[in-house]
């Protein structure tokens, strides 16, 4: 019991110096009008990955989660749009190249209009999070080629954030469909937008045949990650063939080899993992 | 070659050359002048004697009484090889092809080099000649000018500078303090300079037209055009013409009134503007409904083009605000998506051709338009944003072909003059639904390049549709007036990219390239056979005109922005572009 409090007041100091830290409270807090004038800009701005009404595009995260990754208040949601977040594909205002640079009260708009479209979070988990890492580890075979949290394949995209930022929807159409739309790889900041996991099958000067998924290609040149993990580094002109299909590397799972509780608990783990 | 650094201040590098000087019949009077007016002279007096030619006042002429004969030859050499950019070498920069003088190299947009040293025969042999790392974050979209062995560019922060071009060695910048809460629709970038005279011209984010002086980068004159405030800003690199400079305004997407405007080179003074929307009583005001024409945008944020025989410039016009919703303003939305034709001297308009009335897709028509002369044709070309490409005689502004050189679905038929049409489902929709080509077009503001000598007009090119949604908004000073939004539609994917050469005869496309991902760079034609242009994963790529074969490739390390362009300094070619925040400068080893 002792503890728990301990936990209460650290969680409390936590966040006492968040709210010190960032820009204070939000002027335009639960202002409606504040909230549709953030519509706007969300659309112009945001809308291209986060999708229309925020619930994510396929490149951005599911906005109208309550909890959020990133940011756990109103300051901090305004600085990560400020600033955007390194490493990831979430530019920084003003340098998306889509949109236009944002005020600050323009911030705030959008950051009103997106606390109004959240919605809260179910009340019981749907589906199975212990059952899910089992099958993710074991029969479903999904860590093959996925790696969570350090652990797992190569071949495709590290699954460990995409809970956090993708709907169960989005998710479960990628196991169901994984062709339907390939994930994005590479974070390019040069490029408008990143590489994907696209199938690529080679052959060699020498008529040596390699399969595997793109790392990076150019019009020269192709990096290719193989099946058995190893990285070649190929000149397009050198090459006997070069052959590259949309199809993806990951095998179709219809619900005869994962059922739908199946992959029910299999997403729920994995928006265990990546809510964290 | 001391004299040229004694004659500007500003040379601190050792003795750039002059091309015009090294090569050719002027270097070859100048030394037998030099020899004959000097040779009894004591040493040491060759520098002292050009110290008198610029105007000091110590006596140098005892016992040489030749030089002072030589001095004046010299002088009236001086002047013409080394003259000021004036508006006659502007008219007849092809006489001059080691220089590049305006944005598109020439007044008639082609961007064509005459150089043809670098060639289909050892382009394979091209090697990087220097780098100059502007330091700047974001996109480069600078085509630099080359005048008389200096390079003077442009970077997205609203710095201009001036290097060595034969080692990018700096010679000076220019960096402008912009206030912290300019609106630059669109990204902070900079097309570059004009040049004319002694000075260099910008326009600035701030909407700012200031001209620097073009041997130190002091500002010359500062005047504002709009207030930045409420959306206007420039991005566009101007147009010098007789002694005017020519700018056109960016600002569609905050609902600025458009306009193209004429400064006196020498003051500063403002000669003409021409609004590209027309207010009330003006011809053409009928098509905009209500109050819509205050903010109608229509902006002009591409360099035109100028023929000097009819002293008429060509200037095209950017998508009406608010962008996506036309509800509000029902009409043509005059002159919006238009090329303008307007007198040099007056601003006023002789002809207009609008591409895309009544635009719902942010097509913007700022496209360079190109000057193209057949046997009997005075044409125009524009490859325009909306997936046609479009001849025109500028003459009368008539059209005379329109053909799609890309993927679109918004029109499936013509009017009587040839005009591509939108169909019944093109708007865009509350829902949103897929329309190609997206709102970033099948090109977009990547100057093109016209080759006379393939006599093919090279364009990139992209494939990719968009969902086009349309949401009420009202109009707010300063802030973003899209009347909603586009996605990219996924259905479309993957999004392609091409370089594409059009035959402007028959609007056929007679070669392509398709490039790994759609790319943002221009793309320049050369005597020497070949076509560059760059991509988005950072190379630049030197292709057969004929074929459009990659002949070379460099890879930069950065996406491209900017149109490449072609100089020489002392007999030497190179090729120059801007990727990622670098300028890069290619050669022959």
């Amino acid at each position: 019991m002792k503890m728990r409090r301990w936990i209460v007041a650290g969680v409390f100091l936590a966040d006492f110096v968040a709210l010190g830290a960032g820009q204070e409270h939000n002027p335009l807090s639960g202002d409606p009008k504040a909230a549709k004038a953030g519509e706007y800009e969300f659309r112009i701005n945001c809308a291209l990955c986060h999708g229309l009404g925020a619930k994510g595009g396929g490149r951005g995260p599911d906005l109208t989660r309550a909890v959020k990754k990133r940011t756990r208040n109103d300051a901090e949601m305004f600085q990560v749009i400020s600033n955007g977040i390194p490493g990831t594909a979430m530019p920084a205002n003003g340098t998306n190249g889509q949109g236009v640079g944002m005020t600050d009260r323009e911030i705030w708009q959008i950051v009103t209009y997106i606390r109004s479209q959240e919605v809260k979070a179910a009340a019981k988990p749907a589906g199975d999070s212990a059952h899910g890492k089992e099958l993710f580890y074991g029969d479903a075979n999904c860590a093959m080629c996925h790696m969570v949290d350090g652990k797992g394949g190569r071949l495709g995209p590290d699954l460990s954030g995409v809970g956090g930022s993708r709907t169960r929807a989005a998710i479960i159409d990628s196991v169901r469909n994984p062709s339907n739309r390939l994930a994005w790889g590479l974070t390019e900041v040069t490029k408008e937008f990143p590489q994907e996991y696209e199938t690529v099958t080679v052959v060699t000067e020498d008529g040596k045949q390699i399969k595997g998924v793109t790392l990076n290609e150019d019009s020269f040149s192709v990096q290719i990650m193989d099946m058995g993990e190893h990285i070649h580094l190929l000149e397009k002109d050198k090459l006997k063939s070069f052959q590259k299909t949309r199809e993806s590397a990951m095998p179709k799972y219809d619900t005869d080899v994962l059922s739908d509780k199946d992959l029910a608990d299999v997403v729920t783990y994995l928006t265990s993992v990546g809510a964290k | 070659m001391t004299f040229l650094a004694r004659n500007s201040e500003t040379w601190r590098s050792s003795s750039p050359s002059m091309c015009a000087w090294k090569s050719g019949p002027f270097r070859a009077a100048l030394r037998a002048i030099g020899k004959w007016a000097f040779m009894p002279c004591v040493p040491g007096l060759k520098r002292r004697a050009f110290e008198t030619e610029r105007g000091a006042k110590a006596p140098l002429f005892h016992g040489c009484g030749k030089i002072v004969f030589a001095l004046y030859t010299f002088s009236i050499l001086l002047a013409m090889s080394f003259a000021q950019v004036t508006s006659d070498r502007l008219v007849n920069s092809a006489k001059e092809p080691q220089n590049w003088m305006t944005y598109s190299g020439d007044y008639s947009g082609k961007r064509f080099s005459g150089l043809d040293q670098i060639s289909v025969i050892n382009a394979h042999a091209m090697v990087a000649k220097w780098v100059y790392q502007v330091g700047a974050t974001g996109k480069l979209e600078t085509t630099p000018l080359v005048v008389d062995g200096i390079m003077y560019a442009t970077a997205q922060d609203d710095r201009a500078f001036a290097l060595d071009a034969r080692s990018g060695r700096p010679i000076w910048m220019y960096q402008r303090q912009l206030p912290g809460d300019i609106r630059p629709c669109c990204g902070r970038v900079n097309r570059g300079l004009a040049i004319l005279g002694d000075k260099v011209f910008m326009g600035t984010l701030d909407a700012h037209v200031i001209a620097l002086d073009s041997k130190t980068g002091n500002v010359v004159w500062d005047v504002t055009a709009a207030d930045y405030r409420t959306g206007h800003s420039f991005t566009v690199a101007p147009l010098a013409v007789k002694n005017l400079i020519v700018i056109g305004i960016s600002g569609g997407e905050y609902g600025v009134r458009g306009f193209i405007d004429a400064y006196d080179a020498d003051t500063g003074a403002r000669k003409w503007r021409f609004y590209t929307v027309p207010a009330p009583g003006e011809p053409g005001h009928d098509s905009w409904s209500g109050d819509s024409w205050k903010v109608g945008g229509a902006p002009a944020w591409n360099t035109g083009t100028y023929d000097p025989a009819t002293n008429q410039i060509f200037w095209p016009t950017g998508n009406p605000s608010p962008s996506n919703r036309g509800d509000a303003r029902a009409g043509d939305n005059l002159y919006s998506n238009s090329l303008l034709a307007l007198d040099a001297d007056s601003g006023k308009l002789n002809w207009y051709f609008q591409f895309t009335k009544h635009d719902e897709h942010d097509w913007d028509a700022t496209q360079v338009p190109v000057i193209i002369d057949t046997k009997d044709k005075k044409l125009i070309a524009q490859a325009d944003r909306n997936g046609f490409f479009y001849v025109i005689d500028r003459t009368t502004g008539k059209l005379i072909s329109a053909a799609p050189y890309g993927k679109q679905t918004w029109s499936d038929s013509k009017d009587a003059d040839g005009r591509p049409v939108a169909n019944q489902n093109a708007s865009p929709t509350l829902k949103g639904h897929t329309v190609c080509p997206g709102a970033l077009g099948t090109t977009n503001f990547m100057p093109p390049t016209y080759d006379p000598q393939t006599e093919l007009f090279y364009v990139t090119a992209r494939d990719q549709c968009d969902i086009f949604s349309k949401a009420p908004q009202p109009y707010e000073p300063g802030h973003a007036f899209y009347g909603s939004a586009y996605f990219p539609s996924e259905e479309a994917e993957p999004y392609l990219g091409f370089l594409k050469a059009i035959d402007p005869a028959t609007g056929e496309i007679k070669q392509k390239f398709q490039h790994t991902s759609p790319t943002w760079s221009g793309v320049l034609s050369t005597a020497g056979g070949l076509v560059f242009s760059g991509d988005a994963e950072g190379n630049f790529i030197a292709f057969d005109a004929k074929t459009l074969k990659p002949l070379w490739h460099f890879q930069m390390g950065g996406a491209v922005y900017a149109g490449p362009m072609a100089f020489a300094v002392d007999g030497k070619e190179y090729v120059a572009i801007a990727a990622g925040s670098s300028v890069y400068a290619f050669g022959l080893p």
